[in-house]
């Protein structure tokens, strides 16, 4: 262990950024979820756990399943999609992977939201989807999609992709080939060989891409707005009205400590499961 | 075995080209000379000029770059020094700050947004710059670490050692051998929190204050209200440039395996 630079000296950066701005903020979002509103503009410091109450108050406890319903969904068709696509992509050869690389990370690297934009498109009244199914005759009046629920899932699916993609085929690629020549040599089927090694090798990435894609899933609530006009209501959209609208600051906090205790549970989870630090495919 | 069939590259084709049809479609209705999306006009350049003209998104897009640079500014010097100071040994504590300097890129973003909203209305710092840069250090920090900490995993100390044998000093060693071995990480973890720093809008939207526009929030709000051409133009030059970035980003990542 050679060291070069006293220690202390390196590590006071991310010590005195993570305490003041990551810790101590976390610490005052736990304190403030239970302090309650103030009758005209800001927060009164009276302890109370009615902003709890009201989380599980029937309409919230609705928007909260609703958000859990779309996470959910939308992780399952990514996972459908997402896995085989890494999967096979790590079965090219060095040059259409790095070519199938390029093309995954440019939509990555773009803004989401310009990415969106052309969803509106297709998904307008009139537009292009639109056009092109009445063109064939399978539909006679325009659809309507955009505002519909079918369109925020399709904008976060497409939104969630990426990273699904991008763990599966990291751990695709770390697995040692010759496990499945030898499950072949012995005479397993291509699909036995598949289930018993490539499946199970291959698990920790599909696991990191499910918490890649589920996580920011709730709180994608730009999605909703975008895609979704003001139908379809999610529990970021909940929390981003309490603080711009509503300026329910205490409630907000109570919100967003459940949403930070269910990730830190699914987080905790993974690193259990996968006996990893670090989420496969993040780099 | 590594032999793929035909239907899967059929697949990986079909999935491309389906995540490519929004962008596409966006870079071809931003020549589109009618206002209507939905008709085809002809071509024309006039929403890249009615672009270049508005003063008003030149002067967001200029805010958003200046921000992103700060924010890959602090988040290189706190990141690599911390990915540095913990390559050999981490304490229960470097676990500890580790877990929570990396909790930004973990969590639902509104969150992250909701909690800085709250820490500067409660310590009263005046939403604007300075509010956002500390915000957007945030999630750019993870990046620059996570990098630059595995890539120095696989550094071999000797060459350090052997350097201080020979009466180096702590700078020079850093300059001439560690800084060379890390650097093209530190740029591959610039160029993404760079382009992250860019696009966000949630944690924006809750850390910006009246006086900074910001060219995310600025095409979000305005696509609220439906696409209007000039978004398309917009978004193909933001296109351009994030192609550029991918392409100095692949250069960089191709020459570091050859190391």
């Amino acid at each position: 262990m050679v060291k070069f630079i006293k220690n202390k000296v390196l590590k006071f950066p991310i010590y005195f950024y993570t305490i003041s701005f990551i810790l101590l903020p976390i610490i005052y979002l736990f304190i403030l979820s239970f302090m309650s509103k103030a009758e005209t503009w800001g927060i009164e410091f009276v302890s109370t756990l009615d902003n709890y109450k009201n989380v599980f108050d029937k309409f919230y406890l609705k928007i909260f399943l609703n958000s859990l319903k779309l996470a959910l969904l939308s992780t399952f068709f990514v996972a459908i999609i997402g896995y085989p696509y890494g999967y096979f992509m790590a079965k090219l050869n060095n040059k259409w992977k790095k070519i199938f690389m390029i093309l995954l990370m440019i939509p990555f690297w773009t803004s989401g939201l310009i990415r969106l934009n052309g969803w509106i498109i297709i998904f307008r009244s009139n537009g292009v989807l639109d056009k092109l199914l009445m063109m064939f005759n399978v539909i006679e009046k325009p659809l309507k999609l955009l505002y519909s629920y079918p369109a925020v899932l399709v904008g976060m699916i497409y939104f969630l992709l990426p990273f699904m993609i991008l763990a599966v085929y990291s751990s695709v690629e770390k697995m040692d080939w010759n496990l499945v020549e030898a499950a072949r040599d012995l005479g397993a089927s291509s699909f036995q060989t598949f289930m018993t090694i490539t499946f199970k090798l291959t698990i920790p990435g599909l696991l990191s891409g499910l918490i890649l894609t589920f996580v920011p899933s709730m709180g994608l609530f730009y999605i909703a707005e975008v895609l979704g006009g003001n139908k379809i209501v999610l529990i970021g959209s909940v929390i981003s009205e309490q603080i711009t609208k509503g300026r329910n600051l205490p409630f907000a906090a109570a919100l967003s400590v459940i949403l930070m205790i269910i990730t830190s549970i699914i987080l905790r989870l993974y690193k259990k499961i996968s006996s990893k630090d670090e989420l496969e495919g993040l780099f | 075995m590594k032999k793929i069939s035909k239907p899967a590259i059929i697949f990986l084709f079909l999935i491309t080209i389906l995540n490519y049809l929004p962008i596409i479609l966006t870079v071809i209705y931003s020549f589109n000379f009618s206002k209507i999306t939905s008709v085809w006009g002809g071509f024309s350049l006039k929403w890249y000029k009615l672009l270049f003209e508005n003063r008003d998104i030149q002067q967001s897009f200029i805010n958003s770059l200046i921000l992103a640079f700060f924010s890959c500014f602090f988040a290189v010097i706190i990141g690599v020094s911390a990915a540095i100071s913990m390559r050999n040994k981490q304490t229960k504590l470097d676990k500890f700050i580790t877990y929570f300097s990396t909790l930004p890129i973990m969590i639902p973003e509104i969150i992250l947004g909701m909690l800085f909203m709250a820490i500067f209305s409660f310590i009263n710092i005046p939403f604007g710059f300075i509010t956002l840069i500390i915000a957007h250090t945030s999630f750019c920090i993870p990046y620059v670490f996570l990098i630059v900490k595995s890539r120095l995993i696989g550094m071999d100390d000797t060459l350090i050692e052997a350097a201080k044998d020979l009466g180096a000093s702590n700078l020079q060693i850093f300059v001439d051998i560690v800084l060379p071995y890390i650097y093209p990480s530190i740029i591959s973890g610039v160029l993404l929190s760079f382009a992250m720093s860019f696009d966000d809008v949630v944690i924006s939207i809750f850390t910006t204050g009246s006086t900074v526009n910001l060219l995310a929030i600025k095409i979000y709000t305005r696509m609220k209200t439906g696409v209007t051409p000039e978004i398309n133009a917009l978004a193909t030059i933001i296109l351009i440039i994030t192609v550029i970035i991918i392409i100095v980003f692949e250069r960089i990542n191709s020459k570091h395996e050859k190391f």
